[in-house]
């Protein structure tokens, strides 16, 4: 960043290097940079959305070494050195992850601007419960807010996500 | 063979971009745009008495500073409107005193939210920075909030309208009052709904682009209706509408709220990248979301009914006051919806509605999803429920009772609907279709069951609420559906799209219309440079508008192809069909030629450009008799039509809840929940099951959890998700639905919207459940368990009489 008028200050820029999608990458921000608008506009990855801006709907959620958090709730400083996935990450339209195909096939979206949240929720979840029932499905994206689905395809897409899952697996 | 896909459950064409992160919503565009923010007012009602925006100047990357007092001044220099107070969208005669607010704050602010001053800054947390800094001094004014002070006019939001009646409504069919007088029983209700909002999980946003060299602007904008924003966007600025596109990118949900236009941040956006010659973007932060779209839903209704012994409605007078906020620029559709569509399937009897809507020191309010039909089928099934009660009748057989009957259909109330045209229903099947949701929910297994459970202590209730939807208002949609030379099809219509499957239904009529396969089929909407003429997507009407006009649209293209083909193959247009994008004769599969071929000799040419091209360039093409392109004809094998209905179709639905309310917690838990649904045939029922399932969870929201909580002062309490209680998935149940298709006569597709259905009869079929397993009246919704356990408390003192067939033991003797 630089200083457009003469007299105003700047803001002190910190060196971060971090890893999203499997790539390293090396930049300077200001403290207060939030990891959303990191990974939105100095990355371009703007399939992560924000919502909220205060960790309550979870269309933000990335997955911070593998883990769910809400990126609009952490500072891109803070993610230095860590190893970030965004739905960019976790497939491509011609190599989808289970999430993906599970979402698509039960119509488990409608505008999509919550689902990138939903997808790496699911895809972290999958992999710790591989066979969930439905309660525990639910459950599992209970920490994320839909206002079109009603969710009832939600759940099933998780419950097929693990189902796929499974069958890649076996 | 082609598979006819109208009706099926095709998977969703959009999905593959969405859930990969490759579909671009507001703010994935225009990074390197300037940023803006909004100053805007903390009080509900004051004046403006100074603006200080020095403090602004000290911070880096600061741009432009605007107030109100910049706008006459550079509408002189430019041309432009700015300064103008914003449009009435809607004028309607009986909304006799409209007041529309300005782009930034003139003077006085009438609600928390309003945009007082304007920010733009190297990027939006800078543009932050600098809002932070100006000063605004205010002088007090005492907020009028809610609808009771604001019926009491002790205080007016507006100084020249005393009374805070924006406008006042009456419609009668027969003589009330002798009806009233005549019959046999008589009852009083007086019910109350609370605001909600529409609450997309996108925000609004709006990213400007001025091309000085061209003259040119080109706004996105996440809105519902990019035509109108084109056009309001052009009026204000002093552009020629052929100057201005508007394109609404993928939108993450609308519910209504997106239909508002032009939004202030729509007008002074353009305004700012024209003036600056910068490209200039703001994306709404979600508390400004709160305090500064729109809300709905606040209605005080007073109703009288007089009925039969059987009861059979004889005599319907509804009185409701309608909070309309600060300012009026959407008009009074949502009211007139109310006092309409309260009707539901019913025959009401002599019928008056007399409605009053009422200015308040809180944000406008537009249409959200129902839009005013919640609050009247609340007000409808209430009555039903208590007619029931009165009567000691099964509440599903005096809803029978009062049904229009199929054969009765088109019926017409001898009303005016929200399109300005006569209230006529073109179809339904009512008994039909509490028939199969009386099956679906095992009625009468139910209410045992409920009853039985009530025995054992347990508080068990059942509702049920029916409703009619007027779907599809005009005035019109389009559609350009064209053919290119690889056969590929695009369909471009002008309304726009939230999340509704539009690039998967539209391509699934247009691809049926055609005979291609459905992957060759292109769905373009809400982009102003691909198709310029369209309303809007709202009122459930866009697969009724669009899909018909597509349709429309596809079969001139047919129509042309059959033509040209048949010219090529020399065959009669007649004996021809197109399968899987050939054009071929019937019976004859040897004959046939490529949709592609086709397309390539619609447009005769000069130069072959390709190899495909060659077929139809000046020396290779057979007769030379007559003109290459006819005089009635044009190149290119594609085809604009329109439709544009007479009025609204009506779709209708009933839904059955089954509720358990905790003994000591008063916690409300659905145990089921059932929907039967009419929107005449289903294009993609997997879509419409989907549209279905987001309202009813809108409905468990709005019944159970959602209400905007303002205080005394017009301080908005909740304006976060964390207190704004939207439903997760924990919070909505599983829901059961069955369909029945009866067609619209009205369309050539015989279609009814669906958009909306869901979220319609909730606050009714709540209340009645939660009724049903308490044994006393409830009256006032959304409904908490803290507010179910005072109501309990009052009962139980004696203050809160039971209903009729739940008498207690003190009551009884």
């Amino acid at each position: 960043m630089t200083t457009t008028d003469g007299s105003a200050a700047a803001e002190a820029l910190h060196a971060v290097r971090l890893r999203v999608n499997g790539v390293w990458h090396e930049a300077r921000v200001p403290a207060r940079r939030l990891l959303s608008d990191f990974l939105r506009h100095d990355l371009r990855l703007s399939g992560t959305h924000v919502g909220c801006e205060h960790g309550v709907c979870g269309a933000c959620t990335v997955l911070l070494d593998g883990q769910p958090v809400r990126s609009c709730l952490m500072l891109a400083v803070g993610a230095r050195d860590h190893e970030v996935t965004t739905v960019e990450g976790l497939g491509t339209p011609d190599d989808m992850h289970p999430v993906q195909q599970a979402f698509r096939e039960c119509h488990g979206l409608q505008c999509g601007f919550c689902t990138p949240g939903f997808l790496t929720t699911a895809a972290a979840f999958i992999e710790e419960n591989p066979d969930p029932s439905e309660d525990e499905a639910r459950e599992a994206v209970s920490g994320n807010l839909c206002r079109c689905t009603g969710y009832q395809n939600i759940v099933a897409s998780v419950l097929r996500a693990a189902e796929i899952a499974r069958e890649d697996r076996a | 063979m082609t598979t006819k896909l109208f009706g099926e459950p095709v998977q969703r064409v959009e999905d593959a971009k969405l859930v990969t992160g490759t579909a671009h919503y507001l703010d994935d565009l225009g990074h390197e745009a300037l940023g803006v923010a909004f100053v805007r007012s903390p009080h509900a009602h004051a004046r403006v008495t100074d603006i200080d925006a020095s403090g602004a100047l000290e911070v880096d990357g600061l741009v432009a500073v605007y107030t109100y007092d910049d706008l006459p001044a550079a509408d002189e220099a430019e041309g432009s409107t700015v300064a103008d107070p914003l449009p009435l969208l809607i004028p309607h005669p009986a909304l006799h005193a409209p007041r529309t607010g300005y782009a930034l704050a003139r003077d006085e602010v009438n609600h928390v939210g309003e945009p007082v001053v304007m920010v733009v800054a190297r990027d939006r947390y800078l543009a932050e920075d600098a809002a932070e800094r100006v000063v605004v001094s205010y002088d007090f004014r005492t907020p009028v909030v809610g609808v009771a002070a604001a019926r009491d006019a002790a205080n007016a939001v507006h100084d020249d309208v005393p009374d805070n009646v924006a406008a006042y409504m009456h419609q009668e069919v027969g003589d009330v009052e002798a009806a009233m007088a005549a019959a046999p029983h008589r009852l009083s209700l007086s019910l109350d709904v609370e605001r909600s909002a529409s609450m997309p999980m996108e925000g609004k946003g709006v990213y400007a682009r001025w091309d000085a060299a061209d003259g040119s602007m080109r706004v996105y904008s996440s809105t519902q209706t990019s035509t109108s924003v084109r056009a309001a966007v052009a009026a204000r600025l002093g552009l020629p509408a052929g100057k201005v596109d508007c394109i609404a990118p993928m939108v993450g949900g609308g519910f209504g709220v997106k239909i508002m236009h032009p939004w202030p941040e729509e007008v002074l956006v353009p305004w700012a990248a024209k003036r600056l010659d910068r490209e200039v973007k703001w994306t709404e932060d979600r508390r400004e979301h709160f305090v500064s779209s729109a809300h709905e839903r606040q209605q005080l209704h007073e109703i009288e009914v007089g009925f039969d012994d059987e009861g059979r409605l004889l005599a319907l007078d509804v009185k409701f006051w309608h909070d309309n906020g600060a300012y009026t620029p959407y008009g009074i559709i949502v009211p007139i919806i109310t006092s309409t569509q309260l009707l539901g399937p019913y025959k009401p009897g002599a019928y008056r509605c007399e409605w009053w809507s009422l200015y308040t020191n809180t944000v406008i309010v537009t249409p959200y999803r129902g839009a005013g039909r919640p609050q009247g089928v609340y007000a409808m099934e209430r009555t039903m429920d208590a007619i029931a009660d009165r009567l000691g009748l099964d509440r599903a057989e005096v809803r029978e009772t009062n049904f229009i009957q199929p054969e009765e259909m088109p019926y017409d109330h001898g009303l005016t609907f929200q399109d300005g045209r006569p209230l006529i229903y073109d179809s339904g099947d009512f008994p039909a279709s509490l028939a199969k949701l009386k099956k679906l929910a095992d009625w009468d297994a139910t209410l045992a069951m409920a009853e039985a459970a009530r025995a054992e202590g347990r508080r068990v209730g059942v509702g049920l609420a029916c409703y009619v939807e007027g779907t599809g208002v005009g005035p019109y949609e389009g559609a350009h559906v064209k053919v290119d030379t690889a056969g590929k099809v695009t369909v471009a219509t002008g309304l726009t799209t939230q999340g509704q499957g539009h690039f998967t239904s539209f391509a699934q009529i247009a691809a049926d219309e055609l005979g291609v396969p459905l992957s060759d089929v292109e769905v373009v909407t809400g982009d102003t440079r691909r198709f310029g003429y369209a309303v809007g997507t709202f009122a459930s009407r866009a697969a009724v508008m669009s899909g018909n006009a597509i349709a429309l649209a596809s079969r001139k293209v047919r129509a042309k192809a059959l033509r040209i083909a048949g010219d090529a193959l020399e065959a009669d247009p007649g004996d021809l069909e197109i399968v899987d994008g050939h054009v071929r004769v019937k019976g004859s599969p040897t004959s046939t030629i490529p949709l592609a071929t086709v397309a390539v000799l619609s447009n005769p040419l000069r130069y072959a450009f390709d190899e495909a091209s060659k077929a139809a360039t000046q020396f290779a093409v057979g007769d030379t008799s007559g003109p290459p392109v006819a005089d009635d004809d044009e190149p290119g094998l594609e085809g604009t039509d329109y439709y544009s209905p007479v009025r609204a179709t009506f779709a209708n639905g009933m839904h059955v809840v089954v509720v358990e309310t905790d003994p000591d917690t008063a916690e409300i838990h659905v145990l089921r929940y059932c929907v039967v649904h009419d929107c005449g045939p289903l294009i993609n029922p997997l879509i419409v099951e989907g549209q279905v399932h987001g309202g009813v969870a809108q409905g468990v929201g709005g019944a159970l959890y959602e209400r905007m909580h303002y205080d005394e002062n017009g301080q908005l309490l909740n304006a976060s998700y964390m207190d704004f209680l939207m439903p997760y998935a924990s919070e909505v149940p599983r829901i059961e639905i069955d369909h029945l298709e009866t067609p619209s006569p009205l369309n050539p597709l015989g279609i009814k919207g669906a958009g909306e259905a869901g979220v319609i009869p909730s606050a009714a079929v709540f209340a009645a459940a939660i009724e049903d397993a308490e044994g006393f009246p409830i009256t006032r919704m959304p409904i908490s368990p803290s507010e179910l356990f005072d109501l309990r408390a009052r009962h139980a003192a004696g203050d809160l009489p039971s209903l009729h067939r739940r008498p207690t033991s003190q009551e009884k003797s």
